[in-house]
């Protein structure tokens, strides 16, 4: 057993490794300690700690909230509401190609439409799967937890009134942009200023918790519209009515407030649904009562017998002879449909008298017209500031040609719009005064413009109100309960050969009550059937079912004597459609 | 042994022992290592919870292993010393060729082939060879007289390099430079004479190029070259260090709290869970949870330490040495190669890491220093 002496170990040997052991230990708790609490410019803790928050803190922004559009009384036409927008990183969803089925069902789509999508986006890191989902929809799909897919906040519009005001509200795009009418005029106005807040996210850029807000989203600001949601749909439904029956292609309607300018309603066929926008066509789109011109033909007449009257060459019972009902200018032969024989200025625009108009405009000096015309805001921008407003050409001529000066007074050679014929009419409506038309709702309602002398409107009002009587063309303007003025006018349209036989332009324009009147409006059918195309055939009758319901809408009381009809009455228009 | 050996012993059996350690005796345990294995095994979940992506099933599957290691330790305990010494050739011969077989009919994963596969069963006899290849050096040179013979000594170093290089081979580094060390170890601890320990460092800095050169493979050198600056392949093999390094230092003193690292949370370091749980652990709790862990770590190398001392006879004393300093080697390698201060080479943090066998193993080895503590009475009963 001696040799179990000799077996013993050394123990300094022992002691040596402990102290290694030791040594090493210090080494890695300096590592660490450097590591961890050492200030070091360059790779100190400060340093890490930077590095380890770079990683993972993201400022995301947040989608502000658009402000709402609604009409004059508060009626909403355009709001927002919150939706989920499911998007996804390639890099990250490409690598769990055995979650694609499960993905693409929940989104239902097949696996093949997700698989060429993945394949077109291969080389990003951002592609969105479906934008504005319900809430909870999105949600379902996130609960998957599939890696790479996140979403995110944004807010979809939505158009209660749906194609009623479409064109005049006009929408937004996908990503909320205004790309229409009053939407797209006031984008700045209504989109709101987006936030930011700061978030944690983890390797595959899931957001994991949101940790502070840097700067709240400030919603966009409300914009309230001059029109009247109940005028509207009343308009709307009437134009839609009319022009489905007389199998036009197209047609406009404008109501205007006359003492303030304000648009009460402004309605245009064809239309288009707002909230889906996938079979909207490009003729759909335009807000026909704003952007399209056209020549106005009889509906000026009135404005040139104005002018003609207040140069002092004629007065309201000068007389014209018409007969023998046609009248040659230039080469061009001039008709009326029948021989009126002797006219006074009134009988001239009761029966719209193209004789008698050109011989009046022949009478006088060119510009006297012309200048009118100008004044009544015709050839000049309505200043409302929609998208596409059309200004309308009112042409001048060093030397006018005799054909031109007759056009002129019978209203072709120049053209305006809807809205700036309906502004023409509310100056005699006000018996002088030009407001500026404005499709906003109004609180400081601006001081009107005195265009016009008022004795002078007052007696082409006259004129007007005999236009609609028994004896002239717009006598199916006439209300049961409110006296009317207002003119019908008859164009042919322009084709590629001049001007075509079997294509008209049907317009009614006009204000009631007539002794002091409310509204005025502008009725437009584009294109009607060629049997019956006249304005008073097609747009008066329009004039007469929307004025009268629009006015008891406004609660304007009716005249006495026509009271026993407002209740025996029946209603001779067409359903609602 | 002598009988004034027994009378030395004698008074110290009887009288100097008191009644907790006649129980330790009996049951064949030490309870301080017990103790401090326990703290650090609830330590070490506690962190791997966090680690894991908070993962109730990955605990429990990890608690499973730790029952199942705790158990080894146990039976290990019981175990005599000479019946170790006596299967230690086998066990060795055994896990030889079990990892010759690795290399032929392995199974594995990330390209390398580390685990035989019966029915079901994975099981990694790189992971055995750690305790074989100590237990077969020490009982080779317990039965010698010491310090060993140059005969000797090469033999104790090819037994050393054959599971080494079978291990190197699957590959699988770490591993093998564990092996290598135990090896080493018993081989140090024997007395072997001081020119041979120069004559070994001489040769080994003079094959550092020719080992550069030839014998490394590429992704190797890649990573001690990473080691010297990570910056220079960020989203390669600097990623791991990088990751790990800015997860230790965001930890500050005393760290972001349990749960709420955000490098480990949130994915951003790699095998938070296995090799690089350290980083973890170093986010959450700071400078104050290493520290612990540290502390914990040294009191058990301590431990262990005493109990080498306090053997018997050269066989046990070789191995407790060997196995405690292949313990520290264990730490030293993985927290040095966390930290950015040694090259990555897969060693788990030991008793913290993910893993089955790894645990297994070690409870096993301390099983063992367990069994050589509690020899005493053995010994004093035979004479």
């Amino acid at each position: 057993m001696s040799r179990a002496q000799k077996l013993t170990l050394p123990r300094w040997r022992v002691y040596l490794v402990a102290l290694v052991v030791l040594a090493l230990c210090l080494a890695l708790l300096w590592r660490v300690t450097s590591l961890q609490v050492l200030p070091h410019t360059d790779r100190g803790f400060q340093f890490l700690q930077n590095q380890g928050q770079a990683r993972t803190l993201r400022t995301e922004p947040i989608s502000a909230y658009r402000g709402v559009i609604t009409d004059r009384n508060g009626e909403p036409l355009a709001v927002s509401t919150p939706v989920e927008s499911l998007w996804a990183d390639p890099q990250v969803l490409i690598q769990a190609p055995h979650r694609w089925a499960e993905l693409a069902e929940a989104l239902g789509w097949d696996k093949a439409r997700l698989e060429s999508r993945l394949a077109r986006f291969a080389s990003r890191e951002f592609m969105y799967l479906r934008r504005h989902l319900p809430p909870h929809q999105a949600e379902q799909v996130l609960a998957l937890n599939i890696p790479g897919v996140s979403s995110q906040r944004e807010y979809r519009r939505f158009y209660p009134a749906g194609e009623v005001t479409a064109h005049l509200v006009g929408f937004t795009d996908i990503d909320d942009r205004g790309q229409e009418g009053m939407e797209l005029a006031y984008d700045a106005w209504l989109s709101g200023e987006s936030g930011a807040k700061q978030v944690l996210k983890d390797l595959r850029g899931n957001t994991v918790k949101e940790l502070q807000l840097i700067r709240a989203a400030r919603p966009g600001r409300s914009l309230a519209l001059s029109i009247d949601l109940r005028l509207q749909y009343l308009a709307h439904s009437e134009l839609k009515a009319a022009v489905r029956s007389h199998g036009a292609i197209g047609g406009s309607l404008v109501i205007m407030d006359v003492h303030t300018g304000e648009v009460l309603a402004m309605t245009n066929q064809p239309a288009y649904n707002p909230n889906d926008r996938n079979r909207v066509s490009a003729t759909g789109l335009r807000n026909r009562a704003l952007t399209d011109l056209f020549e106005p033909g009889s509906t000026v007449k009135p404005l040139a017998v104005m002018a003609a009257m207040e140069a002092g060459e004629f007065r309201s019972d000068s007389v014209i002879d018409t007969s023998p009902g046609h009248v040659y200018v230039g080469g061009h032969m001039l008709l009326d449909p029948a021989n009126y024989g002797a006219l006074d200025l009134p009988m001239i625009i009761a029966k719209s008298s193209q004789v008698g108009m050109t011989k009046l405009a022949l009478a006088m000096e060119p510009n006297i017209i012309r200048s009118m015309y100008g004044r009544l805001g015709l050839g000049q921008s309505p200043g409302t500031g929609f998208p596409g407003e059309g200004v309308g050409l009112l042409p001048s001529y060093s030397r006018w040609h005799p054909i031109q000066q007759a056009n002129f007074a019978f209203g072709y050679g120049l053209n305006l719009s809807s809205l700036q014929l309906a502004q023409a009419y509310g100056v005699l409506a006000t018996r002088g005064l030009k407001r500026p038309p404005s499709l906003l709702r109004l609180t400081d309602v601006p001081e009107p413009e005195r265009v016009v002398d008022e004795a002078l409107s007052e007696s082409i009002v006259d004129m007007l109100r005999l236009a609609v009587s028994p004896n002239g063309t717009g006598h199916r303007a006439n209300l049961p309960s409110y006296p009317v003025a207002g003119k019908t006018g008859t164009v042919r349209k322009v084709g590629a050969n001049g001007y075509m036989d079997n294509k008209h332009l049907a317009s009614f324009a006009g204000f009631a009550p007539a002794d002091n009147p409310r509204i005025v409006a502008v009725v437009v059918i584009d294109e009607p059937s060629e049997t019956f195309y006249f304005g008073g055939q097609v747009a008066a009758p329009v004039f007469a079912r929307v004025a009268e319901r629009a006015l008891r809408l406004l609660q304007v009381p009716p005249e006495t004597e026509s009271l026993q009809n407002l209740v025996e009455q029946p209603r001779r228009g067409r359903p609602l459609s | 042994m002598s009988n004034q050996d027994f009378l030395r012993r004698l008074p110290s059996a009887s009288q100097g022992l008191r009644r907790r350690d006649r129980i330790q005796q009996r049951l064949h345990l030490d309870f301080v290592l017990i103790l401090l294995l326990t703290i650090v095994t609830i330590y070490g979940l506690i962190v791997l919870y966090s680690a894991n992506g908070q993962s109730v099933t990955g605990i429990q599957r990890q608690g499973i292993y730790f029952i199942v290691a705790y158990v080894a330790m146990f039976a290990v305990a019981q175990v005599p010393v000479h019946v170790l010494r006596r299967i230690a050739p086998w066990a060795y011969a055994g896990g030889a060729v079990l990892l010759v077989l690795v290399l032929w009919i392995g199974v594995g994963a990330k390209g390398a082939q580390r685990w035989l596969s019966f029915g079901g069963f994975r099981f990694q006899p790189s992971e055995f060879m750690k305790l074989a290849v100590p237990i077969a050096i020490a009982a080779y040179f317990g039965q010698r007289l010491l310090p060993p013979r140059l005969k000797h000594v090469c033999v104790a170093l090819v037994l050393t390099a054959v599971p080494a290089v079978l291990i190197a081979r699957q590959p699988d580094l770490g591993t093998a430079l564990l092996v290598t060390s135990a090896g080493l170890m018993v081989l140090f601890f024997s007395g072997l004479p001081w020119r041979y320990v120069g004559v070994a460092f001489g040769t080994l800095l003079v094959s550092i190029w020719p080992m550069w050169q030839f014998v490394l493979h590429d992704y190797q050198k890649r990573r001690i070259l990473t080691l010297l600056d990570p910056e220079s392949d960020r989203l390669g093999a600097g990623w791991n260090i990088i990751q790990s390094k800015t997860a230790i230092g965001s930890g500050g003193t005393s760290g972001k709290g349990w749960l709420e690292g955000t490098q480990s949370q949130l994915d951003f370091l790699p095998e938070g869970h296995t090799d690089f749980i350290i980083a973890v652990l170093a986010e959450e709790f700071g400078l104050l949870g290493v520290l612990f862990l540290l502390t914990l770590y040294g009191l058990i190398i301590a431990r262990c330490m005493a109990i080498a001392l306090k053997s018997q006879d050269s066989f046990s004393r070789l191995l407790a040495a060997s196995l405690t300093v292949t313990f520290f080697v264990y730490v030293f390698v993985n927290v040095g190669m966390v930290s950015g201060l040694l090259p990555v080479v897969g060693v788990p943090l030991p008793l913290v890491s993910q893993g089955g066998t790894a645990v297994v193993t070690l409870m096993t080895g301390f099983g063992i220093l367990m069994a050589i503590a509690t020899e005493r009475r053995r010994v004093t009963r035979h004479i």
